[in-house]
């Protein structure tokens, strides 16, 4: 099987083939197939209309004004994006749509019976975590990021379009959106890590999914120390207009930015070890999957 | 398994491999040494083939023993994957995909340039005449063309070992011949080939060795005539193509061994069964000197695959 061409094509690729640098070009290469089969599969027509769930929602706003009086009030827009933000789009539409994203990025090739492929590549196991995390990754912070921004911007500009070129141009809106974008992502990373061990250990990740999703729902209810093994805890502390959590609530001091956001990034780091040593011992036969 | 003197790092080496599902055997205390050219891995459904291969591929880890790809653990894919391609029998393919970039995806992998990616591709297409249907989404090829598909991937990137489970099927006779004139010349350049079939003349025709699995045992290794020559209890079955079978079937008896002499149905060739083949040709050589036979053809009537595997297999078995 050799020749000229063959020989000058192996020597070129060895060239490149120090340890750092192959891991590197390894996940690129699994983000590129991934993030396209992320994007353009049949399975993302559900994140396509998840996410442009609450652009919908606020389009009809926009079309159909409500005679409450808070949304004739520039002032209380903020407020009402808060809810919005924290009842539709993080513990909707960013956590579903993380849940659906990160939980097939191996349940997904195994129904499909095509994880053999991966593990029959010159790939280390948790290189290939990393890629598909980071695809995962990827694909939730353009869909989710960008429903986080235009859900916002539709909130605003339609009603008060010159007040909001200059809230948003000179006042506290950038530094809003920015917040916003920061915690979506955030969500992305710290919800990502925990679906794709799930969709790793659990045949049938549904149930839970649901699970955690009713331990993030009901987290308000939580004595102060149980709030803190939560994905939402963190996201609430970083929130740029604090929020009631209602009567029932249990009061809690929020976490620091300085103390959330590395603490959802170890969480993430350490979840991903954990796939690691999951993965490597992890068997092929597809049988009963 | 060949005479060759070779080290653990040129060969294929399980070292009382077992594995178990649970509680159902998948292959038990399996040691088997493979050199290069092509070993086929013959046996009937859940013998354990596919067992055999995915072990070697790291796809299954073994419940007990150690195996070893020219010096490589299977647990090192890495290392492993440049060696080894491997052409499994799931027939299913990353979404969306067209041939070529299922190839270029893989080749990615490895490591390799743009340009290198490109240049392999390209070879592989041409090695099993996918080329043409390159730009095509797999999800539309025949079964014939996934097949090919999947063994350009598995050959892309040149390894010195090509495991290839069941790489025949879905190939209409011109694809098989040309398959198979593609395993010869990849042996003839000192490859590995591991394959498993249950065509058993294909597999005869092509294979320097065999493997006989059954149950999830070893049955019996080696060349298919050396495997034949030490079935004992079967005696070897000649035809011989003569003018006068009755007389010779009065002579053969002369000699100890022979069991059964049978006329062929066309009255023009004798069946003999013997426990001493060696023998009965000198005694054939001496009838023949004495002139009183004209013959046309001698032939070992079962010493192919299909009668070691009927003997071996279909019958209980010895259990190695």
């Amino acid at each position: 099987m050799s020749s000229t061409v063959e020989s000058e094509a192996l020597l070129e690729k060895n060239t490149r083939e120090t340890q750092w640098g192959l891991w590197v070009q390894q996940t690129l290469a699994i983000l590129r197939m991934e993030v396209m089969k992320n994007f353009l599969s049949r399975r993302a027509l559900l994140i396509y209309l998840l996410a442009a769930l609450p652009v919908f929602l606020l389009t009809l706003l926009a079309l159909f004004p409500p005679d409450a009086d808070e949304f004739g009030n520039f002032n209380e827009l903020s407020i009402i994006y808060s809810a919005i933000y924290n009842a539709l789009i993080l513990r909707t539409v960013v956590f579903f749509g993380c849940a659906w994203i990160f939980m097939n990025l191996f349940r997904g090739e195994v129904v499909d019976r095509s994880l053999h492929y991966y593990f029959l590549s010159p790939v280390r196991r948790e290189v290939l975590v990393v890629g598909k995390y980071l695809s995962g990754l990827l694909t939730a912070i353009i869909l989710f990021g960008l429903t986080t921004l235009v859900s916002l911007f539709m909130l605003y500009f339609p009603r008060f379009s010159a007040e909001s070129v200059r809230y948003f141009s000179e006042g506290a809106g950038f530094g809003q959106a920015l917040t916003y974008l920061g915690i979506t992502t955030l969500a992305c990373i710290g919800y990502g890590a925990i679906f794709l061990i799930v969709g790793l250990f659990f045949r049938n990740p549904i149930i839970p999914a649901l699970l955690i999703y009713g331990w993030e729902w009901l987290n308000f209810l939580l004595p102060p120390l149980l709030k803190k093994a939560s994905v939402i805890h963190y996201l609430h502390s970083l929130m740029p207009v604090p929020m009631s959590e209602g009567p029932f609530a249990v009061m809690a001091e929020p976490t620091p930015a300085w103390i959330s956001v590395p603490s959802l990034i170890v969480f993430t780091a350490l979840v991903l070890v954990l796939a690691g040593l999951h993965i490597r011992r992890m068997e092929i036969s597809y049988v009963g999957d | 398994m060949r005479p060759a003197a070779k080290t653990q790092e040129q060969m294929i080496v399980f070292e009382d491999v077992s594995k178990f599902y649970g509680e159902i055997l998948g292959v038990n205390r399996v040691n088997l040494s493979i050199a290069p050219g092509i070993t086929s891995l013959v046996g009937p459904n859940g013998s354990g083939k596919t067992t055999l291969m995915n072990l070697m591929t790291g796809l299954l880890k073994p419940t007990r023993g150690r195996i070893s790809v020219l010096g490589t653990s299977p647990d090192d894919p890495q290392e492993l994957f440049r060696k080894v391609g491997y052409c499994a029998q799931f027939d299913s393919f990353p979404r969306g995909a067209t041939g070529r970039e299922f190839i270029e995806f893989y080749l990615r992998t490895h490591g390799c340039t743009n340009r290198a990616v490109e240049n392999l591709t390209d070879q592989a297409l041409e090695r099993v005449s996918m080329s043409e249907a390159a730009e095509r989404k797999v999800a539309g090829y025949s079964k014939g063309m996934r097949q090919r598909i999947r063994l350009a991937q598995s050959i892309a990137h040149n390894p010195a070992v090509l495991i290839l489970d069941e790489p025949l099927n879905g190939l209409d006779p011109m694809a098989r011949a040309e398959i198979i004139r593609l395993f010869r010349q990849l042996a003839a350049e000192g490859l590995y080939l591991i394959i498993s079939s249950h065509i058993l003349h294909e597999v005869d025709m092509m294979s320097d060795s065999v493997v006989l699995l059954n149950n999830g045992y070893v049955v019996a290794e080696g060349n298919v005539h050396g495997v034949r020559d030490e079935i004992e209890e079967h005696p070897m079955q000649i035809l011989i193509r003569c003018d006068r079978p009755q007389h010779l079937a009065a002579r053969v008896f002369e000699q100890d061994g022979v069991v059964e002499a049978r006329l062929h149905d066309d009255r023009r060739g004798l069946f003999v069964k013997t426990r001493r083949p060696d023998d009965f040709y000198l005694l054939l050589n001496r009838v023949v000197l004495d002139g009183d036979l004209q013959i046309e053809s001698i032939a070992p009537a079962d010493d192919d695959l299909n009668a070691v595997y009927q003997y071996l297999i279909s019958s209980d078995g010895g259990r190695g």
